[in-house]
């Protein structure tokens, strides 16, 4: 590193004044350094080993061998079963996410518009306090009310609607609601709070009605909080670990679960590999088509 | 700004939208609340009002397994949660305060990535690091070493934020009155993004507390953390004790949203009273 | 006359395409008033940020009493600047700012302390010291910035439009303030505004920048009277511009025919563009008896009138149809003229300026 004189007493020439700027600049890199080698170390050559990984053979303890190539663990992802697996949890994630922005939009736009800001920020707060809740105690929450014995089972039964529906698909896609929403309505709550209401008094001025000045103004002009929250939605619920174990119990096996399996006790760690690259470009392509869809249609 | 007249709805809107608010709410807190309630039933079945006790909270405090993952989550948070807030706040004054370096490009994506990956892939991938890479064994400072890579990234954009919102001439006003880098830095830099640099390290501290996923992956034998504990114990049976030890994780994740918010508020009205 | 800044061909380029500050060469003298006027981004705050050491220059010179310094890092100059935003810090109340350049350079406490309710003083903030910037009106933060620059006794002070936040008023009260505490403390001033009235009453010299590059230093009056280039007499006030050429005897030949005289040397033949300020215009009764002979006479006609209150601007046309500014002061001994009014429009032989165009 080049560093220059403390007390300088030279006039300036372009190659200085280089000088200079480059001493800076490795200021910032060394002040980077820490960080960029922990990541290199912990992140990324990880990311590139566990690729290279989905493509080794597997010992009999199921643990990789390097050295012995096979495409057999990406093909076996065309396997029915293990379709169903990546399609029920594709969809479900899908589903969560719509839901929870059909549920969200309309509570987040009742918080951003109430006139006190008290009442705001208090509102605000509710929505924070099961947002930065412990996760699992969130979900295991619901594990008690589904269960035989649990309250949502005795109204269910009360009323005739529904049994118990511990270890079955709606509850896990309840409790990937429950656990979820909140990562929706802050983004949104943020981007409606944002919004300058003159231009929706402008679109009323120019004769739409509230239905229209919602449509073509707030709806548009909240877009980066829809994106956010459903991004926040999206990602943590294609992965779900927790949930589907917790509540769909065996028979709800979904992405997050089955990977885990792979490691732990279906021992085939290169499948195990395969599954969690692939859930990743999942993840990649639909926050980009997200992102380009958004662009356009909103 | 808030709502005006000209843009106010009928009243039946702002009706069906507070009802629909509340009912919402009714479904965030409910389930929590009845756990809560539940915590101090004095029935063996959960689901069973049985009269108020402390038994369960009783017999939590002396089970040493629970407690033993009591400590070692205290342990790696606390580790975890420096380490990644030294590592995020740098990473977050090399992108924001200089200009051009070298990969610093490549670093603003490599820092988001962590963030947005999925936390199953994350786990996995660090086990295959660990074990079929890296000579070591799986422990306590492999969760650590975990739970770094992925807090750091967190910490990186909440003091990012701060640090934007700050203005650069106030570093230039301190080098102009005879400060050097350091200086600047300790008396000037530091205590204005220290409201960005404690919301990272909360946030950290949060995400440390409530991994189950990465835990479980790079986990050594014997030595786990409360929550992957806890989570054993659900798939095993479900007892009021886990009602209990989740009350308690619950008030825990509680103070941390409190003090959180106490953070905030302090620098609002910071700002606040430099807008008046 | 020492220089107290003695800059030598400075120029400044970010990357390979901007070039803010273009080979400026300029001496500032010590203990004066020196202000760097021009529009914005012409690189009046690069040029100050490079003598504060806050940028470093591309190429060239800058020296503080005949020391080098243009590589040196900023907390090693014996300069100080008031930011345009002030930049207090916003963590610590008035006299932990004004005590912080002190500090840094380690000088004994109790001389900060003396030192630094002295400055609190001088600049009308006593009982204040332990409010924060937040709880200050903006005059008083552009106080406590000035109180914080001047602890330190600089050799130069830098301020880089430190009133362009305030309003009219408090602007002008500050003027006269700035101009006061310069007087009495006597450290060099250089300023730099976009304001030129404020760089015309405030300074005893000004330098004109436009596009990076120095046009003009000189005095006010200077820089106003005899502006070098047609950018100059445009920027500071308002002014006249008639197009025209060299005749044979010195006089100038303007479109229409007319001869007229004025200042400046360019040669015979060569096109020159007149500048003529709207106050040193009179306007006569077409055909009135008194005219001196010694001022230039033009025949033309009123086609406006704008009332102003303290003066009257009229637009004369000239019989060429160039259309020219007047500005009378409104005074009772003053003919009114009328829209429509045939008028013959005179100036003195030295009013205007010939500017090779
Ligand atoms: N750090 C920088 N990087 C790139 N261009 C700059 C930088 N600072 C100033 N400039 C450019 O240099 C020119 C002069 O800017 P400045 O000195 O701020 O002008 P002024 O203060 O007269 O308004 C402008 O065109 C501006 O955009
Ligand atoms: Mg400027």
């Amino acid at each position: 590193m080049t560093m220059l004189d403390e007390r300088p007493s030279e006039e300036a020439n372009p190659e200085l004044e280089r000088k200079a700027e480059r001493a800076e600049s490795w200021r910032g890199f060394f002040t980077a350094l820490p960080t960029y080698l922990y990541l290199v170390v912990f992140f990324v050559l990880p990311l590139i080993i566990i690729t290279v990984i989905s493509f080794a053979e597997r010992s009999r303890t199921g643990k990789p061998v390097l050295g012995e190539w096979t495409l057999d663990w990406w093909i076996k992802l065309g396997d029915p079963l293990v379709r169903s697996v990546v399609f029920r949890s594709v969809w479900l994630a899908f589903l969560n996410t719509l839901l929870s922005l059909l549920l969200g939009y309309p509570f987040a736009y009742w918080i951003a518009t109430r006139k006190s800001a008290l009442m705001r920020n208090f509102l605000l707060v509710l929505v924070l306090i099961p947002f930065w809740s412990n996760f699992l105690v969130r979900t295991y929450a619901w594990r008690t009310l589904l269960d035989s014995n649990g309250l949502v089972t005795k109204v269910g039964e009360m009323t005739g609607l529904w049994g118990k529906m511990l270890f079955t698909e709606p509850a896990v896609f309840l409790g990937l609601l429950y656990g979820y929403l909140p990562f929706m309505v802050l983004p949104l709550y943020a981007a409606i709070e944002h919004l300058d209401w003159n231009l929706v008094e402008a679109a009323r001025d120019l004769y739409a009605d509230a239905r229209k000045a919602f449509i073509k103004v707030t709806l548009p002009l909240s877009k980066p909080g829809i994106i956010a929250g459903s991004i926040l939605v999206f990602i943590p619920s294609l992965g779900a670990y927790v949930t589907p174990d917790l509540l769909g119990g065996s028979k709800t096996t979904l992405l997050g679960n089955y990977i885990v399996t792979q490691f732990k006790s279906g021992r085939n760690w290169p499948f195990g590999a395969a599954l969690s690259v692939t859930i990743l470009a999942i993840m990649m392509v639909a926050t980009i088509i997200y992102f380009r869809k958004g662009g356009k249609t909103l | 700004m808030s709502v005006q007249e000209g843009t106010a709805h009928r009243p039946w809107v702002d009706k069906v939208l507070t009802v629909n608010g509340w009912l919402i709410f009714a479904f965030l807190y409910l389930p929590i609340l009845i756990l809560v309630i539940y915590s101090f039933s004095d029935s063996k079945v959960v689901g069973i009002w049985g009269g108020f006790t402390w038994k369960w909270y009783n017999r939590m405090i002396h089970n040493p397994e629970m407690m033993g993952a009591l400590w070692n989550s205290a342990k790696v948070a606390f580790i975890s949660t420096i380490i990644s807030t030294v590592l995020g706040t740098l990473a977050a004054l090399a992108l924001d305060r200089y200009r051009r370096w070298l990969g610093k490009g490549a670093f603003d994506v490599i820092m988001y990535l962590p963030v947005i990956i999925p936390e199953v892939t994350m786990g996995a991938m660090l086990l295959i690091w660990f074990t079929q890479i890296l000579p070591v064994n799986l422990s306590l400072t492999t969760i650590i070493l975990g739970h770094i890579a992925f807090s750091a990234s967190f910490v990186t954009i909440v003091v990012r934020a701060r640090l934007a919102n700050l203005d650069d001439s106030l570093e230039e006003a301190a080098a102009d009155l005879y400060a050097n880098r350091w200086t600047t830095f300790r008396r000037i830099t530091l205590p204005l993004i220290m409201p960005g640099v404690m919301g990272g390290a909360l946030l950290a501290l949060t995400l440390s507390l409530d991994d189950v996923v990465i835990t479980e992956f790079v986990q050594g034998p014997g030595a786990s953390l409360l929550p992957v504990y806890v989570f054993g114990l659900i798939r095993r049976q479900v007892t009021p004790e886990i009602n209990a030890v989740s009350t308690l994780m619950l008030a825990l994740s509680m103070m941390l949203v409190f003090i959180s918010l106490a953070f905030q508020a302090r620098s609002i009205s910071k700002s606040k009273n430099k807008e008046a | 006359m020492t220089a107290a800044v003695s800059i030598r061909g400075v120029t400044k380029r970010f990357g390979t395409d901007v070039t803010a500050v273009d080979n400026v060469t300029l001496d500032i003298v010590d203990g004066e008033f020196f202000s760097l006027l021009g529009p914005s981004g012409c690189g009046k705050t690069t040029m100050l940020r490079m003598i504060a050491g806050l940028e470093f220059p591309t190429e060239g010179s800058i020296q503080i009493f005949g020391e080098e310094l243009a590589l040196r890092p900023p907390n090693k100059r014996p300069v100080n600047t008031v930011f345009q935003s002030y930049a207090l810090f916003p963590h610590m109340n008035v006299e932990k700012n004004v005590a912080f350049g002190l500090e840094m350079r380690k000088v004994d406490k109790a001389v900060i302390k003396e030192q630094v309710a002295d400055a609190i003083e001088a600049v009308h903030l006593k009982g204040m010291e332990k409010r924060k910037p937040s709880q200050l009106s903006g005059g008083q933060q552009q106080r406590v910035a000035l109180a914080r620059a001047l602890v330190n006794r600089p050799k130069v002070l830098l301020l880089d439009e430190p009133l362009g936040a305030l309003d009219l008023k408090l602007r002008q009260a500050m003027q006269i303030e700035l101009k006061d505490i310069q007087s009495e403390v006597g450290i060099t001033f250089i300023y730099v505004t976009h304001d030129q009235e404020e760089a015309l009453t405030m300074s005893n010299r000004i330098g004109v920048m436009n596009f990076g590059n120095l046009l003009q230093v000189g005095t006010p009056e200077e820089i106003y009277e005899r502006p070098v280039n047609r950018f100059v007499a445009d920027f500071i006030g308002e002014t006249n511009f008639i197009d025209g050429t060299v005749a044979d005897d010195g006089r100038i030949r303007i479109a229409g025919g007319a001869l007229v005289y004025a200042r400046g040397d360019a040669p015979a033949g060569a096109d020159v563009t007149l500048t003529l300020r709207p106050e040193k215009i009179w306007i006569h009764s077409r055909g009135a008896a008194d005219l001196d002979p010694e001022r230039n006479q033009l025949p033309g006609k009123i086609t406006r009138r704008l009332y102003y209150g303290e003066s009257i601007y009229y637009e004369i046309e000239l019989e060429d149809g160039t259309l020219v500014d007047a500005r009378h002061e409104n005074i009772p001994s003053l003919q009114r003229r009328d829209v429509g009014d045939e008028v013959t429009i005179t100036f003195h032989r030295q009013a205007a300026e010939a500017l090779v165009s």
